[in-house]
């Protein structure tokens, strides 16, 4: 407990864009998350890691109020957005998700054309963009084939167009749960590639079960386990000075 | 032996046969099953199958045609030119049953000698008070044909039944040797079990393949005979219907078929809205509570038999619709109109729609809701521009099929449209259907040879043809785009 505040306080030098303080979630009886609190800091790659089963991408979802469409799941605790409580009566889960977007272990593209897979944020949300802004964004294997359906592109494409669809909405917070789980090596370095020119002007948090992968786009890691918050710090300090032994046994594989 | 008996006694050989190969298979082996090529049990159902199978197809096959040769076999008891008539030969051969059976029982209850059962002669006296003395009752006297017929009929199929036993017996006593002998450990009674269950679901495919084939057939030789009758362009695009049994008929298809398509149309503008509105709500707004209940409830209406809706058109809707719509307005003066039918045959329809879509509805994945509500979607606008999308194929081919119920219905319309037939664009007017029709042109005392009754198989082929096509489109539309979306 002494640890975690000291960790809090070498953390709070840098601008929070999201602080948790508290939270625990329930699937019915099942205690998913226990007391976590995070702060997630702006511009930035904040990594969360653990077995499987820990609760990371629960709380993932707790962020943008993703949980609410479970209807099993019960959410305490506080997560501010710019200091600004999220599960205030009077927020608007959908305005909110709309600043914290999210992209999938799972690539789900629309059965729409790739084209209007990326202008459906911006258009739901009234955001003026012209065809040619959107163009741009849309990868760059995918331009010549606008008019195809989404589905019919490779994983990894479908991957990318789901980032990209979640980027057109120009979020403020990008959360993606496991977002290479599907794809190959080659895909993966592009995507880690997109994930590390989008902290430029995002806080991005990211799920992942590769070491490799946390180690080499994030700055922050949290190391949840059995739904708990065990160890969050800078990345090199995790992966080289872990505190806690069980981050120490995890990271050298033998938690898992 | 009956035919119960025969059947039983193929189950016994069957079970000597499973329990026989079993043992045989196992002892070939010396006990070492793992030496087998298959599991003691697939030796076991081997021996079964070769001892019950053949025996039952040959017996089955008997059964049919034994008959037939009999039947056929009575010619020479009566008069050729009345035993070559369809109608009358049914008749006559019904008779001559009525009273082979009823001598059966007689001899059955000690009435007569099997003797005097084979020798009777209605000179001697009347046969039908015979009969009626052990509880046999004839409509009519009997005549000395329809008797001599039924005393030979008697006797081959006494002499039938004899040969059954014997050929079914044959033929699986030495199947089921065949199975023993064939029987060791490298006999692979595995993949000939197989085989036999692979055959024996493929003939229950090919049942309904081949009902449906039969009912084509049938409709399709009958409406050929319309057309020889009636010339078919006039069927096909007569505007008028004016059947009479004294000749000079009109039977123009295009007033029934208005008809048809007009209240098929009406209904589907009551049922596709509320039943996709109400397949919308259950599938994303409904608390699992609520749709525990409303779902069954909704459902309770596709358990509604047609013709209580019809009662409900006839008694509620209809004077509902001409009291407070048609005769106000000045558009009509008859309960029965295409917007009555319509509207019954929409309800009828609701549950049907609002199921199939609610199941289509469900069936998109979770994924596409949850990555339009990520960024930022509200509820309605993921329904609007994901899950229906997605669900679209779906929900056209359950329209479709909902469509060709709602021109294929028949009671509803009888009671609720009316039975004029004619061409009109005033939905309170009255109309009537192709179905209908049909009804109307089969029931009642009709010479069955007339262009006016065969028309019916000419309607109906043509019904037939339409809800088939649509049956068709739907399922091309449904399978088309299913995979797309996982
Ligand atoms: N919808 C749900 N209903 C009930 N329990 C759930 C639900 N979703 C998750 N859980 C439970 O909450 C716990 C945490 O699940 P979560 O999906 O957050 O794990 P995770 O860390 O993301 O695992 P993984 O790495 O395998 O994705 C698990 O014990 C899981 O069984
Ligand atoms: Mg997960």
């Amino acid at each position: 407990m002494e640890d975690m505040r000291l960790m809090e306080r070498t953390l709070a030098t840098n601008q929070v864009k999201v602080a948790a303080k508290g939270v625990d979630v329930f699937y019915g009886a099942t205690h998913a998350i226990k007391d976590v609190s995070v702060d997630i800091l702006d511009n930035m790659v904040t990594a969360f890691i653990g077995p499987s089963g820990c609760g990371k991408s629960t709380f993932l979802r707790c962020l943008n109020r993703m949980n609410d469409t479970v209807s099993v799941a019960r959410v305490t605790g506080d997560i501010r957005l710019d200091g600004e409580d999220i599960y205030d009566p009077r927020v608007d889960p959908v305005q909110l998700r709309a600043r914290v977007g999210m992209v999938f272990q799972k690539p789900n593209p629309f059965p729409k054309s790739i084209y209007d897979n990326v202008a459906y944020g911006p258009k739901i949300h009234g955001l003026a963009r012209s065809k040619a802004e959107l163009d741009e964004i849309v990868e760059k294997e995918a331009k010549d084939r606008l008019k195809e359906p989404g589905t019919g592109l490779s994983g990894g494409q479908q991957q990318r167009l789901c980032i990209a669809r979640a980027i057109a909405t120009s979020p403020e917070v990008l959360l993606m749960d496991e977002p290479c789980s599907a794809l190959d090596p080659i895909a993966t370095a592009q995507v880690e590639e997109l994930i590390d020119e989008l902290r430029a002007n995002f806080s991005v948090v990211i799920v992942t079960h590769s070491m490799q992968q946390a180690a080499r786009v994030s700055q922050r890691t949290a190391f949840f386990h059995l739904g708990n918050l065990v160890e969050y710090g800078e990345t090199g300090q995790i992966f080289t000075n872990p505190r806690d032994p069980r981050t120490e046994s995890y990271i050298s594989g033998r938690i898992g | 032996m009956s035919v119960l008996v025969l059947v039983l006694a193929l189950v016994a050989i069957g079970i000597a046969g499973y329990v026989l190969c079993r043992y045989r298979a196992v002892a070939s082996v010396g006990g070492d099953t793992k030496k087998l090529h298959s599991l003691p049990t697939y030796h076991g159902w081997h021996g079964f199958i070769m001892g019950f199978l053949p025996g039952l197809v040959v017996l089955a096959l008997w059964v049919v045609v034994q008959p037939l040769l009999i039947e056929q076999r009575m010619g020479r008891f009566f008069d050729p030119a009345v035993f070559e008539d369809d109608t009358q030969r049914v008749l006559l051969m019904a008779d001559v049953r009525r009273v082979a059976s009823g001598l059966d029982t007689a001899v059955d209850l000690g009435a007569l000698s099997e003797q005097q059962a084979a020798q009777i002669r209605t000179e001697f006296g009347s046969v039908r008070e015979r009969l009626a003395e052990v509880g046999v009752a004839l409509g009519a006297e009997v005549t000395p044909e329809v008797l001599q017929a039924a005393q030979s009929y008697r006797q081959q199929a006494a002499t039938g039944a004899l040969w059954r036993t014997i050929v079914t017996l044959a033929v699986a006593g030495s199947a089921f040797l065949m199975a023993l002998r064939l029987t060791d450990g490298a006999f692979r009674a595995r993949n000939r079990v197989e085989r036999v269950m692979q055959g024996l679901l493929l003939t229950a495919s090919t049942i309904a393949i081949l009902t449906t084939v039969g009912i084509v057939l049938s409709m399709l030789s009958e409406a050929i005979r319309f057309s020889t009758m009636y010339p078919i362009a006039d069927f096909f695009f007569g505007l008028t219907w004016s059947p009479s049994f004294g000749g000079g008929s009109q039977l123009g298809l295009l007033p029934l078929l208005w008809g048809t398509l007009y209240i098929s149309l009406v209904s589907m503008i009551v049922a596709v809205p509320i039943g996709l509105f109400t397949a919308i709500y259950l599938a994303e707004y409904a608390s699992p509570r609520v749709r525990a209940v409303v779902k069954p409830l909704i459902e309770v209406i596709a358990g509604i038999p047609t013709v209580v809706f019809g009662l409900f058109a006839l008694v509620t809707v209809g004077p509902l619709i001409r009291d407070w719509i048609a005769q106000p307005t000045g558009l009509g003066s008859s309960g029965s109109s295409v917007m009555t039918a319509g509207l019954v045959i929409g309800i009828l329809n609701i549950p049907f729609i609002s199921s199939l879509a609610d199941d289509i509805i469900n069936a998109v994945p979770q994924a596409m809701r949850d990555g339009s509500l990520g960024l930022g979607a509200t509820k309605s606008e993921t329904i609007r521009q994901v899950v229906l999308p997605a669900a679209l194929p779906g929900i056209v081919g359950a329209v479709l099929l909902a469509a060709s119920r709602a021109i294929g219905e028949t009671m509803i319309v009888t009671m609720g449209a009316g039975a004029a037939a004619k061409i009109d664009l005033n939905p309170f007017e009255a109309m009537t259907t192709i179905t209908v029709k049909i009804v109307s042109q089969l029931t009642g005392d009709t010479e069955f040879n007339s262009p006016e009754t065969l028309v019916a198989f000419a309607l109906g082929m043509t019904l037939f043809v339409i809800t088939l096509g649509l049956n068709v489109f739907a399922l091309y539309i449904v399978r088309k785009y299913r995979e797309q979306y996982e």
